[in-house]
């Protein structure tokens, strides 16, 4: 049934797919496929026209087409092919094979068979809609995603007196680009008591050219018959608006940076597991979905905010691919990581043993931002390792690496949490 | 001068048109928005109702069921998205079980297929309903529809055998001459032997402009959730809360024919045929009203809100007669539900009026009942897909990735007999941007598509009616 086999598939090719795919070749895959449906590969880098990509892998601050254009050299020097224009239109993991079609206008309908495939479809941006704000629908309400869009891409301005509502970084990052374009950013606007971007951003996006932040706060109507005229601002108590305390914002676009969603519709079409924690798949330690052979990493496993991250975890899943395209099948125990209290979710959450080397690395966000806090983790009642940290917050993805003796301890399970005696910032 | 003008080209005044283009004669059409369909027709339940609402014998009853039995064959011939579907109405308690044998009376009136069901049959037909249903009407001659596929496939038919659509033109005023009426819009004057008023909430105001003072608009506005496609699957069926005291039908939940799932409406006085502005009371009623009916519904999942306004009157009746002050003028107000379902059979009474009127009908030998045809990309074979983009690439580039819209069929939506020139005319034609990202990676590629094929700056292309511009200008 298949027109073509590859050892490793991957679907997608932004920052997750690129370097799964160099990690893949590196491992020995001889065939490898990297399928992305935009023209040119590097995902949502291309829009990043802003610095600060990079500092982790490789040393230096680069923009995201910069870096995009790095990795994209990288897998131009590897044996793997790159097909663009090309959307897969489906993933089917039926007993022992596994199959993605796809249509291009190069090639039309395509069935290619994988030794493994590689999810690394990334995520899109919440919407109005599903977020329910109430009033008109007038045009002038976007994504800062496709703002981002309009204007570092296709070159055009999308609004002249902007409201953001929440403090994603996408969203900051707009208020500081539509600045520098000559809009005047009127407010940002968050539901939460603290802010949900990188404190860099805050800073550097928000506090240099004066636009308010209103934490605790919400856009509770838009209004405007043609195009957005204003916005109704309410302060938000336990999660209902405090009467009397609205006020209204002139503006002619919104700007709505209120929550990344994992793609996952190929996922959940191919029967997958999903954490309903994250949105993504459940995986193990080396990224491998509950599926067989497929493996998922990147903003489709959990949203980042660091591409660093995304590239490291996505190099683990091109090598295991690689690997388990070759052969190589892990048996051993499972180890369930539990969400303990003050985390939100973890990644991986399972782990086998046998296929860790030295250590784990399990990565999570913690439930609010907090002053000097312990992270424990415990199987059963016996603390296996603690961490301290100076500082969290929701906003930033921590990182903790179990040693691989500490996981000889654990029996059917681990709970990761955050001691809560420590004093918070709220 | 033309034989005919219709006013409005919404479903009403797009059936008008559909079936005086069976006719040798000149028509317009005059429709305010810049394209057809934006007014009721956009925002409604898209239900075909089988027809066990209505009071025997009133207009509404009889025209509902010509009009969903017509329409079984226009759809088909006109290939517009329809899907036959049961439709239940749920009773809690005893109350409630009266209103459900009040309709089944009257559906047996009506003619319509009615069963009451128990608690078990009634769940087992529809297994998303609550426990607390105790029983139901059932019927299975309702459907659904693409109300706004049904509305334009009908105009197209009447533009391809020569009416003259004219978008942007607002009816402002009517002038009486002695063999004809001359209506100034904003698109310039219209002169015509006769007029068909189909201009849905504005109905009242064009009788109006002939003197004809009786109709009161009384327009009630319903707000909706759209949902996901996952929540769409949940549920095998129409599902209507018994009528309240006031013959209020509630909130239904349904799915829609691209497999989303819809929940509303209610009913409230709407200030202005287009305060379509949606509010939160009234959606946190629609929410839980929803869950009532169906408690496995997650609006975690909902992807959109809309708000649609019906054009009722102080009658309580469709109005469907000659104007008594104006008698080349033809009346087709009141059109609230079920004015969807009868459509086709209004348009067929506004076609007998003009003839009781005066207008000789006689039939064109060459009238071409069809359209071009519609390619849906995502509902083809992997081997018609292959061999559709081997013709043609363009349907080889997926634009909206959520709806799997490609640009070979956008392209092909922007070179039909009429062209939408908005983002969401687009998304009317062919779905791109209707899915759960709501257009939030594929409304730049449309925009610019539109731009392309129709050869106008990217500036000038609003998200849907004229002036809702999308971009201020070029960055620095
Ligand atoms: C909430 C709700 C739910 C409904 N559910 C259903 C259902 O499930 N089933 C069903 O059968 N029916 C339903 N209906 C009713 C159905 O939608 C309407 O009966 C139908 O759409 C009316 O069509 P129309 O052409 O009369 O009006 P419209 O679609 O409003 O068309 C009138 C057109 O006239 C134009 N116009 C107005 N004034 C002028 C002017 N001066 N000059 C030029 N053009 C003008 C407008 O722009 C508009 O395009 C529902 C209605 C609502 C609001």
């Amino acid at each position: 049934m298949a027109d073509k086999y590859y050892d490793v598939v991957i679907v997608g090719g932004g920052p997750a797919g690129l370097a799964a795919a160099v990690a893949a070749c590196e491992k020995g895959a001889e065939k490898v496929l990297v399928i992305e449906r935009d023209k040119v590969v590097g995902g949502i880098l291309n829009q990043c026209i802003h610095n600060g990509f990079g500092l982790h892998y490789f040393k230096e601050e680069l923009t995201g087409p910069e870096y995009a254009g790095r990795f994209a050299k990288m897998v131009a020097e590897t044996r793997a092919e790159v097909v663009t224009g090309t959307m897969v239109l489906d993933v089917t993991a039926a007993g022992m094979k596994r199959y993605v079609s796809c249509i291009s206008s190069e090639n039309g309908y395509c069935v290619y068979e994988a030794g493994a495939v590689v999810l690394c479809m990334g995520c899109r941006e919440r919407t109005r809609g599903a977020i329910s704000i109430p009033g008109d629908r007038p045009a002038g309400v976007l994504t800062a995603g496709t703002a981002q869009r309009y204007v570092n891409m296709e070159g055009y301005m999308v609004g002249k007196r902007v409201v953001i509502l929440g403090s994603g970084d996408i969203g900051l990052i707009m208020a500081r680009r539509m600045t520098l374009e000559g809009a005047k950013v009127l407010a940002c606007i968050e539901l939460s008591p603290w802010c949900n971007g990188l404190n860099r951003n805050v800073v550097q996006c928000l506090n240099d050219y004066g636009i308010p932040l209103y934490l605790s706060h919400t856009i509770t109507g838009i209004y405007g018959s043609d195009r957005v005229e204003k916005v109704v601002v309410s302060k938000m108590d336990g999660g209902k608006p405090v009467p009397g305390m609205e006020f209204e914002i002139e503006c002619d676009t919104v700007l709505l940076s209120v929550g990344l969603i994992p793609e996952n519709e190929l996922t959940r079409n191919a029967g997958i597991q999903i954490n309903p924690r994250t949105n993504g798949a459940v995986v193990f330690e080396n990224m491998m979905t509950m599926t067989d052979g497929v493996f998922a990493c990147g903003n489709v496993l959990h949203v980042h905010d660091l591409v660093d991250f995304v590239t490291a975890e996505s190099m683990k899943a091109g090598a295991a691919a690689a690997e388990y395209a070759k052969g190589k099948r892990v048996g051993g125990n499972i180890v369930d990581v539990v969400s303990g209290d003050g985390v939100n979710y973890t990644v991986p959450s399972k782990i086998r043993p046998e296929n860790v080397e030295k250590g784990v690395d399990i990565f999570f966000r913690t439930n609010h931002p907090r002053k000097k806090s312990v992270i424990t983790v415990k199987s059963g009642d016996n603390q296996i390792a603690a961490f301290k940290r100076d500082y969290m917050a929701p906003g930033e993805m921590e990182k903790i690496t179990i040693p691989k003796v500490l996981l000889a301890k654990c029996s059917g399970s681990m709970t990761v949490s955050v001691d809560d005696a420590v004093e918070e910032v709220f | 001068m033309y034989d005919v003008l219709i006013v409005g080209c919404g479903v009403i005044g797009a059936a008008t048109a559909y079936k005086l283009a069976k006719y040798n004669l000149k028509v317009a059409i005059a429709e305010k928005f810049n394209d057809v369909a934006c007014g009721t027709t956009k925002a409604n339940s898209a239900i075909m109702h089988a027809g066990y609402d209505p009071e025997p014998g009133t207009k509404k009853a009889i025209l509902n069921r010509r009009g969903i039995a017509e329409a079984r064959e226009v759809v088909k011939k006109l290939d517009v998205e329809y899907q036959p579907i049961q439709s239940l109405v749920i009773a809690y308690n005893d109350r409630d079980m009266e209103e459900v044998r009040k309709l089944y009376c009257r559906g047996l009136a009506n003619g319509v297929h009615v069963k009451i069901m128990s608690q078990d049959e009634a769940h087992a037909v529809e297994p998303a309903l609550s426990p607390n249903v105790i029983g139901a009407l059932w019927s299975d001659e309702s459907a659904i529809i693409n109300p706004w596929e049904f509305a334009t496939a009908m105009t197209e038919v009447a533009v391809i055998n020569g009416a003259d659509l004219r978008l942007n033109a607002e009816v402002y005023s009517i002038e009486q001459h002695e063999d004809h009426l001359t209506a100034v819009t904003a698109n310039g004057k219209v002169d015509a032997r006769y007029v068909v008023n189909a201009a849905g909430c504005y109905a009242p105001f064009i009788a109006k402009m002939v003197g004809d003072d009786r109709i009161e608009a009384t327009n009630r506005a319903g707000q909706y959730y759209v949902l996901d496609k996952v929540e769409g699957r949940k549920v095998h069926s129409v599902i209507f809360g018994c009528p309240d005291e006031n013959g209020f039908k509630g909130v239904l939940v349904s799915p829609t024919v691209h497999g989303n799932l819809i929940v509303g409406p209610d009913a409230e006085i709407a200030a202005h045929p287009e305060d379509l502005a949606t509010k939160p009371d009234n959606l946190g009623k629609i929410r839980a009203a929803g869950l009532k009916y169906v408690p496995s519904i997650n609006y975690r999942n909902m992807i959109r809100e809309y708000a649609g306004v019906r054009p009722t009157t102080n009658l309580s009746d469709f109005i469907i007669e000659i104007c008594p002050t104006c008698s080349r003028m033809i009346n087709l107000a009141g059109m609230a539900s079920p004015g969807l379902s009868s459509a086709l059979a209004v348009g067929e009474e506004g076609v007998k009026l003009l003839g009781e009127a005066g207008l000789e009908l006689v039939e064109n030998p060459d009238f071409r009942d069809e359209r071009p045809p519609v390619i849906r990309f995502k509902e083809l074979s992997p081997e018609e897909q292959k061999a559709l983009i081997a013709k043609n690439p363009a349907y080889g580039q997926i634009v909206c990735r959520c709806e799997t819209v490609t640009e070979g069929e956008i392209v092909a939506a922007l070179h039909r007999p009429i062209v939408p020139v908005s983002v969401d005319g687009v998304k009317r034609r062919c779905r791109a941007g209707m899915g759960r990202c709501q257009g939030g990676f594929c409304s730049p590629r449309v925009h610019e598509i539109i731009s392309r094929e129709l050869g106008i700056p990217e500036e000038k292309v609003p998200k849907d009616k004229q002036g809702s511009y999308i971009i201020t200008g070029r960055t620095k």
